[in-house]
């Protein structure tokens, strides 16, 4: 599977203890963003991956330890957060479009 | 070629809506998305359910392919447009394997979903019921299709373009980061291959940036034109993107998607592997 589905958070089955997983979500004047493209950009501003948020607004993403920018797009918005990822932890994040 | 021939917009798409040659078709690996809502008209192609083979690691052969796009009600003299989620991954996959059996006239819609979408443009529930037409395709083109030996003679001899983003390709990360990380091949990336992400010929938005700047990209990086070029990524889709970039849109001949990719390549036995951590 290499694609991206539609988020839930459920974290079951998943071994969070070796992953690095950066999850949040995505809002617009105070109400949850579904359906809102979220991408995670190393570094460099290189891109990683990309969600599409779900009905809650929710993403996440398994990445490493380090710092990444999340850029959310949806129809006339966009905007962006930086976070600091840890292994083994689950960094959240808010986007404000 | 003109980019008309293979990349249409999503104007286009509007005015043809009701085109009775021009088939639209959306691909995704999330099958959720098509059953949400669609482009009115669109029929639908599983990536995993109505390409792969059930059993062995292949394509469908040329009969389930006839039968499938036959009950999908496309004919062979039909324009077919395709798009999809995932910034046209499995849509570019899907031309590319439309090309793989012959089919004349089939285009991808710029932007795929993503940029349908971000412009506020019409989706619908209502499934279309399609006639069922009787679809004949030509032999494979194995021309376009990289196996693994193929792969591994490349090393040092031809162009090789790793389009899987920089910590995939120095071996950081297994998969791309939307998924967990236990994979069972190694990590890092083919000898000599060139990291050159399948992002950076798109915008945010998913479009493919102009045939300039994608020529400029692909020698700045190294490409050699003069040779032949191999692109993989992890299963196969993101290098399709790279592979209608660089024989579709900017007409190299020669140009090979490896289906097999990482995944196949990061488990065989014995062959070199480079790795930066």
């Amino acid at each position: 599977m290499c694609g991206a589905p539609v988020q839930d958070l459920s974290l079951e089955g998943i071994d969070v203890a070796t992953e690095t997983v950066i999850q949040g979500t995505v809002t617009r004047d105070g109400q949850p963003e579904g359906g809102a493209y979220v991408r995670l950009l190393d570094s460099s501003g290189e891109f990683t991956a990309e969600v599409v948020t779900s009905a809650t607004g929710a993403f996440r993403f398994f990445a490493r330890p380090g710092a990444w920018t999340l850029r959310a797009l949806a129809a006339g918005a966009q905007a962006d957060a930086e976070v600091e990822a840890q292994q083994g932890d689950v960094t959240e994040a808010k986007i404000t479009l | 070629m003109p980019r008309s021939n293979v990349l249409v917009d999503a104007d286009w798409v509007e005015a043809h809506l009701d085109d009775p040659k021009v088939v639209l078709v959306e691909v995704d690996e999330d099958t959720a998305a098509y059953e949400k809502n669609h482009i009115r008209g669109a029929v639908r192609i599983d990536w995993r359910q109505d390409l792969q083979d059930p059993v062995r690691r292949d394509f469908v052969n040329k009969e389930q392919f006839e039968k499938l796009l036959s009950e999908r009600g496309i004919g062979n003299d039909d324009t077919v447009v395709l798009y999809g989620g995932n910034n046209n991954w499995f849509a570019a996959y899907a031309y590319w394997y439309f090309k793989l059996y012959g089919h004349d006239d089939v285009k991808l819609l710029d932007g795929g979903r993503k940029k349908w979408e971000l412009d506020s443009r019409e989706l619908v529930d209502e499934v279309p019921q399609r006639t069922k037409t009787s679809y004949s395709a030509k032999q494979p083109n194995n021309d376009i299709r990289a196996f693994r030996d193929e792969v591994v003679e490349s090393i040092g001899v031809q162009n090789l373009v790793d389009v899987r983003s920089p910590d995939e390709f120095s071996g950081k990360l297994l998969a791309p980061a939307h998924l967990p990380q236990e994979q069972s091949q190694r990590a890092g990336h083919v000898p000599t291959a060139k990291n050159i992400p399948w992002s950076k010929a798109a915008n945010d938005d998913g479009t493919f940036r102009s045939d300039d700047e994608l020529k400029e990209l692909y020698s700045g990086e190294g490409v050699d034109f003069g040779k032949d070029t191999i692109a993989y990524c992890r299963i196969g889709e993101r290098s399709a993107h790279t592979w209608f970039v660089l024989h579709e849109l900017l007409d190299q001949p020669n140009v090979k998607n490896s289906d097999g990719s990482w995944t196949e390549y990061g488990s065989l036995v014995g062959v070199p592997i480079e790795k930066d951590v």
